[in-house]
């Protein structure tokens, strides 16, 4: 009871916060994914000085972003999963990408190097289904040959809590395993048949180094900054690949934005001998009958990412949308908001 | 002692009578004010109570409709993909996670209460009293790293050694045999078990300090040992304080979600074992609401709030109930 309650007390919190700012001149408030938190935030802080307009962005989860957006407390909100194109149209709401990014299996096995593991993605639904339970398993030696690989049971370690990193993870497993799709499907929560839940990527990373014979799924970012044991994977074109920004860019590069309707596409196991198949993106949400004055500012800040923010998107491991993919965006912002 | 409170009633209420017509109109008034705005207050919170829970309520309608009652309780699925939502798996979590809490709380607390009223010198006293207020004072979200981060590694060093010996037991066997991951239902009661000693301590404390010192020194005298007195003293005088305590205790118990969610593991399946990761319902509240997109998704975790709500308020029931028997039971009830 003192939880819900005290949820109930910070959703209320959480709106007046926003309601708050959004009366102040200047400012542009948008809530959601935490995911996209570290790159709105740095984009906010370096165009707050280069403009004077401040973008304060709350990391509500991306669940409180759509529902914020949806009652028009915020001025955009942000999503790791995309609405489908009917949800939009009846709620008047519009949606884009902002800026790629990718996730990697990572492990503590004695003995194995980073990037010394390789892994397909049917071997990984196999392992995170529990039908794949040691690590000497022939499945994971057939693609190690001559990698000593322990007799270990595997632990399992997913996301205990909500997140687009899930989705975007469970939204592969279920391109590149019939059964996974069939019995668990893909979203923000999933229905995680073996494992242990660690909250956010810090959760599942201290998990995957303190429990010997581990294995788990985080950002690339994560990754780097903890220099974590990550697998090299199999993807769709059959070469084997290490996580890297032009791995995820070649993901989105493959993927026709321009043709798909409100930009619903999800970048996982795309084409191409390049593609990282574990990708992800993130979308922001606009109200139609905001005011205009309102959607006009947001866009001009993603406009203004878009255009300036690449390199700092780059230095905290998010991958700049293709060039096709942001003129489709300009020409979408101007067919259903004229701006 | 009945009849000297009695006595004490009947000496008071002339005097306050007196007062009263003394005082005038302005001492009447004044006093008719704060009646009200006592009275107010009082009603406020218990307003506030029944909105809350009808809030929740309504809130959990949707959820209410597809699953029914009954289909809820003991739905063991979770499953947000196919819309599918069952709270067993967490109010079995719930329980399990506060009855090891409990099963290693309350005597602890009773020897820790015993040693400082009666064993402790009395120097003691007072720095060991103030280490176990301060255990409470420290935020959970603490608790839970320090259970994640120093707790969990270490206790994932004794858990073989809990395998090997307890595990080999049979019949109670079965519930310490798993791998040694360090975090789990176990590790979570463990937690739960440091967070709620305070409580629980500083009631007993206060209780067997106020008993009276004739009792125990008649005891004493009559050549009793220290477990004597604790047990055919100081419980049966007290009963009624402790078992209130011990029902704070398990409400706390009960609630907790930060410093659970660190360290239970947060797995929806059922296992036998409490080495294994489990959930709480309090800990799948904080794990999904700020990702839940769908409407019915919503609707079930706060519909799984009510039912912590209703399992507190069982709780709340025996606490009455049992209270009523040892209060009828015991002599004196402070």
């Amino acid at each position: 009871m003192v939880t819900t309650m005290k949820m109930r007390l910070a959703a209320v919190a959480v709106a007046a916060t926003i309601g708050m700012s959004a009366q102040a001149a200047q400012s542009i408030t948008g809530a959601g994914s935490t995911w996209v938190y570290p790159l709105v935030a740095k984009w906010a802080t370096i165009y707050a000085k280069q403009t004077g307009i401040q973008v304060n962005y709350q990391a509500i989860g991306s669940g409180g972003g759509i529902a914020q957006i949806q009652a028009g407390t915020v001025a955009f909100g942000a999503s790791d999963k995309p609405l489908l194109p009917a949800d939009l149209a009846k709620h008047g709401l519009i949606q884009f990408p902002t800026a790629i990014a990718g996730e990697d299996i990572v492990y503590n096995v004695p003995g194995l190097r980073p990037g010394e593991l390789i892994l397909s993605g049917p071997v990984i639904a196999d392992i995170f289904m529990g039908k794949v339970a040691k690590w000497n398993d022939a499945e994971i030696a057939r693609l190690n040959p001559g990698v000593k690989l322990p007799n270990m049971a595997i632990t399992v370690v997913h996301r205990s809590d909500g997140s687009g990193t899930t989705f975007t993870f469970a939204n592969y497993l279920s391109k590149v395993s019939p059964v996974w799709k069939a019995k668990i499907g893909a979203d923000t929560s999933i229905a995680w048949p073996v494992g242990v839940g660690g909250k956010g990527n810090a959760g599942v990373a201290s998990y995957v180094q303190r429990i010997k014979g581990a294995i788990g799924y985080v950002e690339y970012a994560y990754i780097l900054e903890n220099h974590m044991a990550y697998a090299r994977m199999i993807n769709s074109a059959g070469k084997v690949l290490s996580p890297s920004l032009q791995g995820f860019q070649a993901a989105a590069a493959n993927v026709d934005f321009t043709k798909a309707r409100d930009f619903y596409v999800i970048l996982t196991d795309q084409p191409g001998a390049a593609s990282w198949p574990i990708s992800g993106c993130t979308w922001q949400i606009l109200r139609k009958s905001a005011p205009r004055a309102t959607n006009a500012a947001v866009i001009r800040f993603f406009d203004w990412g878009f255009e300036h923010g690449q390199s700092v998107a780059r230095s905290i491991a998010f991958g700049p949308l293709p060039p096709s993919t942001v003129n489709a965006i300009k020409v979408y912002w101007k067919k259903n908001l004229g701006i | 002692m009945e009849r000297t409170r009695a006595a004490a009633d009947r000496d008071l209420k002339p005097a306050a009578e007196e007062n009263r017509s003394a005082g005038g109109a302005r001492a009447l008034s004044a006093d008719f004010l704060f009646r009200y705005v006592a009275l107010a207050m009082a009603l406020l919170v218990g307003a506030t109570l029944v909105a809350v829970v009808v809030a929740i309520a309504y809130d959990s309608w949707p959820a209410i409709k597809v699953f029914g009652v009954w289909g809820f309780l003991k739905g063991r699925t979770w499953d947000p993909v196919s819309e599918h939502f069952g709270a067993f798996p967490f109010i079995v979590g719930t329980l399990v996670s506060s009855t090891i809490a409990m099963v290693l709380a309350v005597p602890l607390s009773f020897g820790i209460a015993v040693f400082i009223s009666e064993l402790a010198p009395s120097w003691m006293r007072q720095p060991v009293s103030s280490a176990i207020e301060m255990l409470a004072s420290v935020p959970s979200i603490v608790y839970g790293l320090w259970g994640l981060l120093v707790f969990a590694p270490q206790f994932a060093n004794v858990e073989p050694w809990i395998n090997d010996h307890l595990g080999a037991i049979p019949g109670i066997g079965v519930l310490f045999q798993g791998p040694p991951m360090g975090i789990g239902m176990l590790a979570a009661g463990i937690v739960l078990a440091i967070m709620i000693l305070p409580y629980i301590t500083a009631i007993m404390r206060d209780v067997f300090v106020a008993t009276p010192v004739r009792l125990k020194e008649s005891a004493y005298a009559m050549g009793a040992t220290t477990w004597e007195v604790a047990r055919k003293i100081l419980l049966p005088y007290t009963r009624t304080a402790v078992t209130g305590g011990i029902f704070l205790g398990l409400g706390r118990a009960l609630g907790e979600t930060m410093a659970v969610t660190f360290v239970i593991g947060n797995s929806d399946n059922l296992s036998a074992s409490l080495l294994m990761p489990g959930a709480s319902i309090p800990s799948v509240i904080a794990n999904e609401f700020t990702e839940a997109t769908t409407k019915l998704y919503v609707s079930s975790l706060i519909y799984l709030g009510l039912v912590l709500i209703g399992i507190t308020l069982i709780v709340q029931g025996l606490a009455v109930l049992l209270l009523g028997t040892v209060g009828r039971g015991a002599r004196a009830p402070s």
